[in-house]
């Protein structure tokens, strides 16, 4: 389902943080958020999910989120933080189980669909063989997965995903992000990230969203966004910019 | 599940096995976390047995078989003459049966709270006093054995009540009007604030009244062998309606477990279900500090014990703490009238004389994570 985000206005403790954000992330594409550090990236994903109050409209196939309860929100978009709560105690499959909540009665509990719902997206995970191990007895790429898992849970239209990628070695960061690639196509999933390595994002993302000072300062095919000029002026990176497959820009970094 | 997709996770390919091996039987095959029946059940048999031996210990010597007559006659349609005496059934049905009932009901309450305060503050180390129950019953009771003179009756309980109520108004109001929101931190620091502050005008109020100095510290140390039928009446219905609420909010404290934010993304209000399990909570520490006094321990400890041996889900921890908190008072309180017989240890001291060794114990022998 298509994001509209229009004229996006936060602002925290007195500081603005986004000043007029404005996206349009098509059906089932895949965006990526980009900016330097403290540009506003991991706000904009949370004022899209009314985290933090914000002025301007989000509609999600035009359906202003701003008058949706809760519940509803959340079957709508599922969210994954940068450094999810994870409950060391806590096993695999209730964890996912969790993504179900907008589902539950308030007071109620689970039905035999939530579960059933729940083992399947362990499944496609590749994560059955964890269902009862503990959150705490988890590695760094397997606990992605599970904070993946409990997204996917929520079968909601739209996926908001904060640097899925923290934290992850190269292999571990390829295989989340073909993961992603691949729920994306099979679902028809409409996923948007912040990612913060830039030629990562330029392999995998559709559009690229620069954003600067909490604006967007450059929006498109990663191509048009990945430029020399730009990364220098928005990261104060010198970086050589090359072609690679599919046209698909690689940075590498250059020595001053 | 594509080739492909099955590739992608092959490299974190788990040594499942091994783990499973290790602890055989710890956690459900499906990995699901769930309140399995023997576990009731035995907490429900463990209750029976303190409540039972509460019923039959005592200075009094009543015949065993004479009690056991004496407690079937008054069930529904069966009938036995029991051979005790007049007296006898007095002390049985006037000081035994509500005694251990009380205490099961005030240790039922307290962990019970305690383990809701863990699940709003997310730390197994709050207690059900975290937001000054404690010292707001302390304000209210010391106010009235000092003011009224004689007998105060069902004023010290009552005014008890009250204080531990407002004392958790109080914390509350200060920590969600001083803070953005409702957060879990400032209102711990509200807590910590107000409890000192009643604390001291507690200490202030005692001092007038050096020669009721006793009668205070008595009240303070906590007990529950002014039991009566009166008392239980007072507070059944109040600790049936936060056993209710409470036992209800079990699945909603788990999903509270990822943090607020990732509770609102999953649909769900923090701040309302903090407040609603924050006042059925406080309603049953008001409770029990009513009629029982101050006594510690138990609201943090039991929640613990049930975690290690059960499981960390709130829809395990809550209701197996209110069955192993009675059961637990119980035992305290049959400690607490039997070691230095005639005279009564206060019930405070006994649950953390006896119940500190007894943690250690469990801690020691089992091996599971602490689950939050």
């Amino acid at each position: 389902m298509t994001v509209l985000v229009q004229g996006l206005d936060v602002a925290l403790g007195g500081r603005r943080v986004l000043k007029g954000v404005s996206l349009d992330v098509p059906a089932g594409s895949w965006t990526a958020v980009i900016g330097p550090n403290g540009a506003g990236k991991s706000t904009l994903l949370r004022a899209v999910l009314g985290l933090v109050p914000s002025k301007g409209e989000v509609t999600v196939a035009g359906v202003d989120l701003g008058k949706l309860k809760p519940r509803q929100r959340a079957r709508m978009i599922a969210y994954t933080p940068q450094s999810p709560n994870l409950p060391v105690g806590m096993t695999v499959f209730d964890y996912t189980l969790l993504g179900r909540s907008p589902y539950i009665p308030h007071l109620g509990r689970e039905g035999a669909r939530d579960r059933a719902v729940t083992a399947e997206v362990l499944d496609r995970l590749d994560l059955t063989a964890f269902a009862a191990r503990r959150l705490g007895h988890l590695s760094g790429g397997e606990r992605q997965r599970v904070v993946l898992a409990r997204a996917l849970a929520q079968q909601t239209p739209v996926l908001l995903l904060d640097e899925p990628t923290a934290a992850l070695d190269i292999g571990h960061q390829q295989q989340v992000m073909e993961l992603i690639d691949r729920l994306r196509l099979s679902d028809e999933l409409t996923v948007v990230t912040t990612i913060h390595d830039l030629t990562l994002a330029g392999q995998y993302a559709d559009r690229l969203v620069l954003i600067s000072g909490g604006r967007v300062a450059v929006a498109g095919e990663p191509a048009q966004v990945l430029t020399r000029s730009a990364v220098e002026e928005h990261f104060d990176a010198r970086v050589r910019v090359t072609p690679g497959a599919g046209g698909r820009p690689v940075l590498s970094l250059e020595r001053p | 599940m594509s080739p492909k997709l099955r590739r992608a996770s092959a490299g974190a390919s788990p040594d499942v096995s091994a783990d499973v091996r290790r602890r055989p039987g710890a956690v459900p095959p499906a990995g699901q976390a769930r309140l399995r029946p023997v576990s009731l059940v035995m907490a429900a048999a463990l209750l029976a047995a303190t409540l039972l031996a509460g019923v039959l210990v005592g200075a009094a010597g009543l015949p065993v078989g004479g009690v056991l007559k004496a407690l079937a006659d008054r069930l529904p349609f069966v009938h036995v003459d029991s051979g005790l005496g007049v007296i006898d059934e007095n002390v049985l049905f006037q000081l035994r049966v509500p005694r251990a009932l009380m205490a099961a009901l005030v240790g039922g309450m307290l962990a019970m709270a305690g383990a809701g305060y863990q699940g709003v503050f997310r730390n197994p180390l709050a207690d059900p006093y975290l937001l000054g129950a404690a010292a707001g019953a302390g304000v209210g009771a010391t106010m009235v054995i000092v003011l009224m003179p004689g007998d105060p009756g069902y004023a010290v309980p009552l005014a008890a009540f009250v204080g531990a109520i407002s004392g958790v108004f109080l914390a509350y109001v200060l920590g969600s009007t001083a803070g953005r929101a409702s957060g879990a931190a400032t209102l711990v620091l509200a807590g910590v604030a107000v409890s000192s502050f009643l604390a001291s005008v507690q200490t202030f109020l005692q001092q007038f009244k050096a020669e009721e100095l006793q009668r205070i510290f008595s009240w303070l140390l906590g007990g529950v062998g002014s039991a009566d039928w009166r008392q239980l009446a007072l507070i059944a219905p109040y600790s049936l309606v936060s056993t209710v609420v409470l036992l209800a909010h079990g699945r909603l404290l788990d999903v509270l477990s990822v943090g607020d934010d990732e509770a609102a993304s999953l649909g769900l209000s923090a701040a309302r279900v903090r407040l609603t399990v924050l006042v059925a909570a406080s309603l049953a520490t008001a409770c029990a500090v009513a009629v029982s006094g101050l006594i510690g321990f138990v609201g943090i400890v039991v929640p613990h014990i049930v975690r290690r041996l059960a499981g960390g889900s709130y829809r395990i921890v809550l209701p197996l703490s209110l069955l192993g908190g009675a059961a637990f008072l119980g035992m305290a309180d049959l400690v607490a009238r039997t070691v230095v017989e005639p005279a009564e240890l206060p019930l405070g001291v006994v649950t953390a004389f006896v119940g500190g060794p007894f943690f250690v114990a469990v801690l020691r022998s089992s091996r599971r994570e602490v689950e939050i």
